[in-house]
């Protein structure tokens, strides 16, 4: 027998591909949770298709779930340790991801003619065609599905087939060492209602850990994961799209509110939808409204009735829902606005991720319309964005846009639970029994400017707001050109006083760099992981990331200055930069690194584009 | 929703003079709509009213309760949203054609599928005044104005057949200037449980004058205008000697002793019939060979979707382990690292 090379490595990335009625998400997500269990820090990074079933072993139709697991993880990473390819077609379309010493998993049993036709491969040799030259476990995966189910007689050969990405999760598992209980948890829980189905997979996982275990000889290679010490506490595993549901509930319960989300299907967006609707026994009330307009004028409704409403969609739904919220921006009532940025303009590319909604969200209305704009820059930084929002919101009655994306939505990572009394109290900026008499709809608090709500059946305040101005004093419709101006300024001024109440920014990397690399939102681990890397290579670099953006920190300006360089990196031609640029005047030279593509920001194409520009001088 | 407060007309006015235009029908729509809420008895702070945009939208404007003068064409979805959220309330809104039947047509309609409880009062003036004088979606075929110099190429909308079809399960029909009329609709409809929608036909004196005469004054309504009542035959004219008749699928206006038709012939009115069939034929009736129909045409109950969805709240939460957010996280698939 062989001697197998065990790899000691801090971390892995494990890319699972198949088409996408292959099951690879699933593989996926438990072998990313397999791996958390364990004490791992993980980051996950699903890329799907639009299509729901493109045509079966199409390119079209390739699906994948990437998982980063180990020690410091930050990103999904670039190229992985294994890929397992399910067909002809999810190898062509992940090579990719390819480095020299990935090993790639195949099932062979697929790799026939036709499979390699509908794939458009022209030779009967893809590993040759394709010019790869990796180590390959040719696992028969589907004969070993059919063996390993015969017994269980009553279950067609197609049910069987359909086990295959449990099989391929085994043989993963046992390359890596990862014990199956966790696993077999996850699958009896997810088929629950079907036990035969469980039992299946179950037999499918084992016997394909198994598989690794009997056959070395194929199988020649082995990972060890380095274990870290991560911080005691309890953890599951979030979605950054589930984390944002969560977030909303925690800080309705926080406030002593019901929430209320107005919502209409739009991917990438459409789990927070999903997840909220599931949580009726929390009081949660969904509404699938007719329209992107709709969704956002119920919560407005919602909001005026006195509900802490939310409305949850992307870019597109955006545009159409802009013209509500002016009118939550005119009547200064709270509101969450959600917006999961995906690949535009227009359709665009529906599934992938871009952060190209900026100057949208800070500035696509009529007229002066200042707003909050929150960002989320990992999955579970999605629960604190959500709390943060509602509670500036309620606090500051405003509208406050959250900006996610695809990336960060669809993403995962463990998140440790939290105890929801260290969190912050939320007050409602409500009317008291003794303004009753004196109180007018836009009279504001001295400090923070924000008006007092009277919520509807509340004895002794009934009241009329609306879109029309409205005087400063009274409440009543105004058209006085300095009454306009001076509510303008109060509206503006409302907004960025929410600045006093944000922690500064914060500075890493080198104290003494001359050169700063600053991003926004969901590129925060890929840009971490970049400095990291120009850093050890001996480069100076600070960098600072920013969650708020409007209003940004106080100290913002302050911080850019103490720089010689600014290195803007976003996904978008600049949004960020320019804004910078138009809100402080006198700024350091600004560099920009952008990528448009759909897709996070390649780590090594990042780094690289970072050391030419600190080389270049 | 209805109590034992006495209220008057002069509880639900905050002082503030409408600014229509001398002789529109909004002012007897604003003199109908104070009556009508103080006979209901549910006192202004339990009172939302949601408008729109144009000039009958300007109604938040002059009453008192929460009032909340939106944007154009959105008050429907906006009002959904307070009802569901604060059921408690008594939800109106108050919208014009321009709002429900064009720019807001989808939250019209879908209001009406899901059955929300709010009252929705339709100033229908067949015309676009705020923005002064183009046609709108109930502007009969041929109508000329601003933006059809040469008239309209299209057909309008009847709003009866939009809600009868969006299975809306509430509809009656007044006129701004029949206050007694406008009332009796606009209690109903409040009364109603369910999304309810009164089409009160109000002449815009500026741009569309006259677009009504048949049935804008007393003596037109006496000859012209058909008031339904439950239970009660349906019969019209000075001295209710004409009636309506059923002749194979259609309707038929025919003298009462006349050509062998006995006052038994005569169809006896019943809202609360679930089948739409003749409340469509009835609220579709036009001029000049049949009268035109007021009052309560079809009303109908069905659970309502705010009802529906605090039942499901309290048999979820019944089912469920989990009702605060430390409960939620124990359902959740977790591991300790000590």
């Amino acid at each position: 027998m062989e001697e197998i090379t065990v790899k000691q490595l801090n971390n892995v990335v494990v890319l699972f591909s198949g088409d996408s009625g292959d099951g690879m998400q699933l593989a996926g997500n438990i072998f990313s949770a397999v791996c958390a269990v364990l004490g791992d820090d993980i980051c996950t990074f699903p890329d799907y298709p639009a299509e729901i079933r493109a045509p079966q072993g199409t390119l079209g139709g390739v699906s994948g779930f990437k998982i980063h697991a180990g020690k410091d993880v930050i990103t999904p990473g670039d190229t992985c340790n294994v890929l397992v390819a399910m067909n002809p077609a999810a190898l062509k379309k992940m090579k990719p991801f390819l480095a020299p010493d990935s090993v790639i998993i195949i099932d062979v049993d697929t790799f026939n003619e036709s499979e390699m036709k509908k794939a458009e491969y022209v030779t009967n040799n893809p590993f040759e065609e394709l010019d790869i030259k990796n180590e390959v476990i040719a696992a028969p995966l589907s004969t070993m599905c059919l063996h390993s189910l015969s017994k269980m007689e009553e279950m067609p050969p197609k049910a069987k087939l359909k086990c295959r990405n449990i099989m391929a999760l085994g043989l993963v598992c046992w390359m890596f060492e990862r014990p199956l209980d966790h696993a077999r948890e996850m699958i009896n829980e997810k088929f629950a209602k079907k036990p035969e189905i469980a039992e299946a997979n179950c037999r499918v996982l084992q016997d394909g850990y198994n598989y690794g275990h009997n056959v070395h000889t194929s199988v020649a290679i082995r990972y060890k994961i380095e274990p870290k010490t991560p911080q005691k506490g309890t953890y599951t595993e979030i979605s950054g799209n589930k984390a944002l549901a969560f977030g909303l509930m925690a800080a309705a319960e926080k406030a002593n509110m019901e929430l209320f989300l107005g919502s209409y299907p739009i991917t990438p967006a459409t789990d927070v939808l999903h997840e909220l609707a599931k949580h009726k026994s929390m009081g949660v009330k969904t509404v699938q409204c007719e329209d992107e307009i709709s969704g956002c004028c119920m919560a407005i409704g919602a909001s005026y009735a006195g509900d802490l409403a939310v409305t949850s969609t992307s870019g597109p739904g955006l545009c159409l829902k802009s013209e509500a919220m002016n009118l939550a921006i005119m009547a200064e009532l709270p509101l969450v606005i959600i917006d999961v940025q995906r690949g535009g303009p227009s359709t665009g590319l529906p599934t992938k991720t871009e952060q190209t909604d900026l100057l949208q969200a800070l500035y696509g209305r009529n007229g002066e319309s200042p707003m909050p704009v929150v960002s989320a820059i990992t999955p579970d930084d999605c629960f604190l964005t959500a709390y943060e929002a509602c509670k500036m919101a309620l606090e500051h009655m405003t509208p406050v846009i959250i900006l996610s994306d695809a990336f960060v939505a669809n993403g995962s990572a463990a998140w440790r639970i939290p105890n929801l009394k260290d969190y912050p109290s939320i007050q409602p900026h409500d009317v008291t029994s003794d303004m009753a008499g004196k109180w007018a709809p836009y009279m504001r608090d001295d400090k923070t400017l924000t008006r007092f709500r009277a919520v509807p059946g509340t004895e002794g305040f009934c009241h009329v707001i609306g879109g029309l101005e409205k005087d400063s004093d009274t409440g009543k419709i105004s058209y006085d050109p300095d009454n306009h101006e001076k509510m303008v300024n109060f509206r503006k001024k409302k907004v960025s006083c929410i600045a006093n109440s944000l922690p500064d920014l914060k500075v890493l990397g080198d104290s003494d760099a001359d050169t700063i690399i600053i991003g926004w939102g969901g590129t925060y681990g890929h840009i971490l992981e970049s400095v990291n890397r120009v850093r050890a290579n001996g480069h100076k670099i600070a960098q600072a990331h920013f969650r708020w953006l409007n209003p940004l920190p106080n100290n913002t300006e302050q911080v850019l200055k103490n720089y010689k360089r600014i290195i803007v990196a976003e996904l978008n031609d600049g949004q960020f930069a320019g804004y910078l640029r138009m809100r402080y005047q006198e700024l350091p030279h600004m560099d920009l690194i952008s990528s448009i593509q759909g897709q996070p920001f390649a780590e090594d194409w990042l780094t690289e584009r970072l050391t030419l520009l600190l080389e270049q001088k | 929703m209805t109590s034992d407060i006495k209220l008057t007309a002069e509880d639900f006015s905050n002082g503030v003079k409408g600014r229509w235009c001398a002789g529109c029908g909004d002012f007897g729509v604003h003199s109908s709509l104070k009556k009508a809420m103080a006979e209901l008895g549910i006192p202004p702070s339990k009172t939302i009213l949601i408008s729109g945009i144009g000039c009958s939208s300007r109604m938040a404007y002059h009453l008192n309760g929460y009032c909340f003068h939106t944007i154009h064409g959105r008050p429907i979805a906006i009002a959904s949203g307070c009802k569901i959220a604060n059921p408690e309330m008594n939800v109106w809104t108050v919208c014009g054609d321009g709002d429900s039947m064009a720019i807001g047509g989808n939250h019209f309609i879908h209001a009406l599928r899901r059955n929300v409880n709010i009252n929705i009062v339709l100033l229908n003036n067949r015309i676009y005044g705020l923005t002064k004088g183009q046609y709108s979606p109930t502007s009969e075929r041929g109508f000329i104005s601003k933006s059809s110099p040469y008239g309209t190429v299209e057909d309008p909308f009847r709003p009866s057949e939009l809600i009868i079809g969006a299975s809306g399960e509430f509809f009656a029909r007044c006129v701004a200037t029949d206050g007694p009329g406008s009332v009796k609709c606009l209690t109903a409809a409040s009364r109603h449980k369910g999304t309810a929608v009164v089409e009160m036909l109000t002449n815009c004196v500026t741009f569309n004058n006259g677009s009504f005469d048949r049935i804008y004054s007393k003596e037109g309504r006496d000859e012209n205008a058909l008031y339904l009542e439950d239970g009660k035959p349906m019969l019209f004219g000075k001295n209710k000697e004409y009636g309506i008749v059923q002749h194979g699928f259609d309707l038929k206006v025919v003298k009462v002793g006349e050509g062998g038709y006995t006052l038994n012939d005569i169809l006896v009115h019943d809202s609360h019939c679930t089948d739409r069939t003749l409340h469509t034929k009835l609220s579709s009736l036009e001029g000049p060979d049949f009268p035109i129909v007021l009052g309560v045409i079809r009303d109908v109950s069905i659970p309502t979707y705010e009802e529906e969805i605090e039942k499901q709240i309290e048999e979820i939460s019944a089912k469920k382990s989990y009702h605060n957010f430390e409960e939620l996280m124990k359902t959740q698939h977790t591991w300790t690292i000590k």
